[in-house]
């Protein structure tokens, strides 16, 4: 068994940032990823990213992944496991990392959890047909592998993940037939949602898919309208010819690690679900074992950076390991966050933190 | 089909990589994980539900919904969509044929 003062789970902006801080502080981490390259969803995000300039604002994603990971290049006793998953968490802080075929055994004098999140499915008839696929799978088709997930597609879901992959498509030369929306209003950015009107995307409001057809792989889509209290209205169903259907209905947190070991769990719907019960030192009920990004409520990269710093400076606080900025970095960043969580866009990820009791009013 | 113009990426794809899918010869190129190969060779049934024996495709692409598993060299439940292509690799599916009912 291998001995570490940390062990992170998940190379995404909230386990590099994590890994950066620990590493200040003089720790020895060992970050696990299970792709073959750190970055997480960063790597395939092209846009320029909202937000401030803390973290990076007006720069593409995939370059704010460059500049976290250039960050960790020969700094500190960092050891970096690619094409490696943690399949178990145990209460004593011990992991089990598979890789080529073997299993690992590694203790962490703490463990913080930063598995990010899995995108949601949705119901109807036939919905495991070969063509229907995350939106994140045809993002990761289009821009890490510059491959065409497909010649005529229809996106589900009009927040700001449809929205975007769905201009994303468009840029790769691939037609959007439609985008389709269950709700009446459009649940990303408004600025997103124009742009596609003016490229000539069809918004479908208040409709829903109501089966896919096709034989071995995807052929058409059937739609069907909804009234006000989310029921089908009668004859209103049309078929659309596609060859992929993306599906963007939202992201659930990779919350298994944690259920695993025995932390204690919250369901709260407006973080995505399952979530682990944490302090504001982000310390999950298992003592030295935290969590921080998305694992913790679906958000953003922005507030995933500040949540892993602040996760990577407690895994250090609490084992006596001193940061050279402990004190002003820990204020800037909780102040950090309080900005980012401010106005309207926020309103969701408040309601879920007051839920699960971490905020007050 | 890969993309050829694109306003913000470049796309490397000038080192071919030769492997075997069914037995069928295929190429791919460097960088790309075996699901991402298969799927530019036009492959989109990846494996079977266990039960129903209903085809599946790739759905996440980054590991998470285990609907990309293959045998790779002889190993199987390989997850395809995590694990790099390299040269010569054998790649088989256990999918069966759809029939009509
Ligand atoms: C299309 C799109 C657009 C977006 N736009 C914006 C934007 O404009 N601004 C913004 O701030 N945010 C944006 N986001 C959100 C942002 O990308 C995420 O909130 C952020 O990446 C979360 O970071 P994370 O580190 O928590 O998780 P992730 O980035 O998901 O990283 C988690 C990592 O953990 C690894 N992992 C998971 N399980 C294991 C395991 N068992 N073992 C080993 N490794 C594991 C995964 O492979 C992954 O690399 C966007 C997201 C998408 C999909
Ligand atoms: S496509 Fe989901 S695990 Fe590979």
């Amino acid at each position: 068994m291998i001995k570490r003062d940390l062990v992170i789970v998940g190379g995404g902006p909230a386990g590099l940032c994590a890994a950066k801080v620990a590493l200040d502080a003089g720790m020895s981490v060992t970050l696990v990823e299970r792709f073959n390259r750190l970055g997480g969803q960063l790597i395939k995000q092209t846009h320029k990213f909202f937000g401030s300039e803390s973290q990076y604002a007006k720069t593409r994603g995939y370059d704010i992944a460059e500049i976290l990971i250039k960050e960790l290049d020969g700094y500190g006793d960092l050891e970096v496991l690619l094409e490696a998953t943690c399949v178990g968490l145990y209460p004593d802080k011990v992991l089990t990392i598979y890789q080529d075929n073997h299993y690992f055994k590694y203790q962490g004098k703490s463990v913080i959890i930063a598995t990010g999140a899995s995108e949601k499915v949705l119901a109807f008839e036939n919905n495991d047909l070969p063509g229907i696929y995350g939106a994140g799978a045809v993002q990761t088709l289009m821009n890490i592998y510059g491959i065409k997930p497909g010649s005529e597609v229809v996106m589900v879901g009009s927040g700001n993940i449809g929205l975007i992959v769905s201009y994303q498509l468009i840029q790769a030369g691939i037609k959007v037939k439609c985008l389709v929306e269950a709700a009446s209003k459009i649940g990303g950015y408004l600025v997103h949602a124009s742009k596609l009107k003016r490229l000539g995307v069809d918004i479908l409001m208040n409709t829903t898919i109501k089966r896919a057809i096709g034989k071995e792989k995807l052929e058409k889509i059937v739609t069907v309208k909804l009234d006000e209290n989310w029921q089908e209205i009668k004859n209103t169903e049309t078929e659309i010819k596609t060859d992929a259907l993306c599906i963007s209905v939202g992201l659930s947190p990779l919350h298994q690690l944690m259920s695993m070991a025995g932390a204690k769990m919250l369901d709260v719907s407006e973080l995505g679900g399952l979530v682990p019960k944490k302090t504001c030192d982000y310390e999950t009920t298992i003592e030295h074992v935290y969590a921080c990004g998305d694992v913790t409520g679906i958000e953003e990269a922005s507030s995933a950076m500040v949540e892993g710093r602040i996760a990577g400076l407690m895994a250090a606080k609490h084992l006596g390991f001193k940061h050279p900025k402990a004190f002003e970095l820990e204020e800037t960043l909780n102040n950090q966050l309080c900005v980012l969580r401010q106005g309207p866009c926020g309103e969701k990820i408040r309601c879920g933190l007051k839920k699960a009791g971490e905020i007050n009013d | 089909m890969r993309i050829k113009e694109h306003p913000i990426l470049n796309f490397d794809h000038t080192v071919k990589i030769q492997f075997s899918y069914n037995g069928k010869a295929m190429v791919g190129y460097k960088g790309d994980t075996i699901a991402a190969a298969l799927f530019d060779n036009g492959v989109r049934h990846f494996s079977d539900s266990v039960v129903h024996k209903r085809p599946r495709g790739l759905y996440c692409a980054i590991g998470n919904c285990g609907s990309c598993y293959m045998n790779v060299n002889g190993e199987e439940n390989v997850k395809t969509c995590l694990t790099l292509l390299e040269e010569g690799m054998k790649v088989s599916s256990a999918i069966s044929e759809v029939n009509d009912d």
